[in-house]
């Protein structure tokens, strides 16, 4: 893996672990989720296919945020009808 | 003379346009201050409060919430006002020359400033307060006054109520402090030029009004959907400033006026029963004393009503 994709796909893992903090199954679950997703993508070596795991990575951030928004907004809208 | 229908118009007109009277009035009087400030100069005033997703519970001497060790973030009504600040310079519409985050707090506070910085406020007033002494509605919107005339803001963007205390107080009592006009509950706001039209919720509609800068602005759940702090932000934030004052600062007095007597947990909820019939349902009324005898009632012991409700056949027979 070139130096850049190996620095990209790192930023990815820690955004997602920092993203993991606020997760409703608390932050053990996700973290060891996120480890092993990583993980069984490890053997890939051709650049384009690592960069279209990053590309899913940072679909699957999207992702996480708008579970956030959604959570949230759902348990605000019952409060506060 | 007038028609009557005439009447009305002009009254709605005249309810409808209050805000923007009262704001071109005060154009005409003191022109200066609006006018010179052609740009936006947001102020987004945060809280910090415990987490929506977590219970409050009360702590053992009945005085108010354990805060000690319980996950705390920003106010979801201020996320929404900072990300609506936040869109106003993204729309490019009016140029939007600072977007200033305040809070007054512990010294806590100042992730959740971080936290607004990260998703794009400018810069950060962090006013300290002792955390057994907070401040009320009223002692805020005296410092949020004080904030804004030093601060020169010309927008006020503030959560409709923070999450913990539920006061809905802080805007409005701004607005009144500084005579500013005032748009609750905003689920849409547009500004061009210096006319800002802000549409609220209320039950059945939308109602729709306008005013020109400066004004204050609270914002409802539906305004827009904030973004996610992410982590290559939060780091961009901790180059940005926040400046510390105190209370003394902004010659505020936060003096507490009002006194919490009692803090205690709403009552368990009690399970329902099921009844077998109607009459199964009537002597259980009776028995919890909610019906006495429905036959001295002015209506006739069936009455048949064409949208096909139950009606119960209330004569003594039946109750007896």
């Amino acid at each position: 893996m070139s130096g850049k994709l190996r620095h990209q796909v790192i930023a990815t893992y820690k955004e997602l672990l920092e993203m993991g903090r606020h997760y409703p199954l608390g932050y053990t679950y996700f973290r060891d989720r996120l480890h092993k997703a990583f993980a069984s993508q490890a053997h890939l070596t051709d650049e384009v296919k690592i960069q279209e795991a990053i590309k899913r990575a940072d679909y699957v951030k999207k992702e996480i945020g708008a579970l956030y928004y959604i959570k949230r907004y759902r348990s605000l809208r019952q409060r506060y009808p | 003379m007038y028609s009557s229908q005439t009447n009305k118009c002009l009254l709605i007109d005249f309810w409808h346009s209050v805000a923007e009277r009262e704001s071109a009035v005060r154009g005409r009087l003191e022109c200066l201050p609006a006018r010179m400030s052609k740009s936006l100069r947001i102020l987004v005033p945060v809280k910090r409060v415990i987490d929506y997703a977590i219970k409050p519970r009360v702590n053992k001497s009945q005085t108010g919430i354990d805060t000690a060790g319980v996950k705390h973030s920003l106010n979801p009504f201020d996320e929404l006002s900072i990300e609506e600040a936040v869109r106003l310079r993204e729309r490019k519409k009016t140029p939007v020359s600072d977007i200033l985050a305040f809070s007054a707090g512990p010294a806590k506070c100042a992730d959740t400033l971080r936290t607004a910085m990260a998703m794009g406020a400018d810069r950060a007033i962090h006013v300290e307060v002792p955390e057994d002494q907070p401040l009320e509605p009223l002692g805020v919107a005296k410092l949020l006054k004080a904030v804004a005339e030093k601060e020169e803001s010309n927008l006020v963007l503030v959560g409709k109520q923070a999450i913990d205390d539920d006061s809905g107080q802080t805007g409005q009592m701004l607005a009144g402090l500084l005579g500013w006009p005032q748009a609750t509950q905003a689920s849409k706001v547009e500004i061009e030029g210096e006319t800002v039209t802000v549409t609220k919720e209320v039950d059945g509609g939308v109602d729709t009004v306008r005013a020109r800068l400066p004004m204050i602005i609270t914002t409802d759940l539906r305004l827009n959907e904030p973004r996610y702090a992410s982590l290559p932000n939060i780091m961009k934030a901790k180059k940005k400033k926040i400046e510390k004052k105190t209370l003394e600062d902004y010659g505020v007095d936060g003096r507490r006026r009002l006194k919490t007597i009692k803090v205690e947990e709403p009552p368990p909820r009690k399970g329902g029963g099921k009844v077998q019939d109607v009459d199964g349902m009537i002597s259980k009324l009776k028995e919890l004393g909610k019906i006495w005898a429905f036959d001295v009632l002015p209506f006739p012991s069936s009455v048949s009503r064409p949208d096909g409700f139950l009606t119960l056949n209330a004569t003594r027979s039946n109750l007896e």
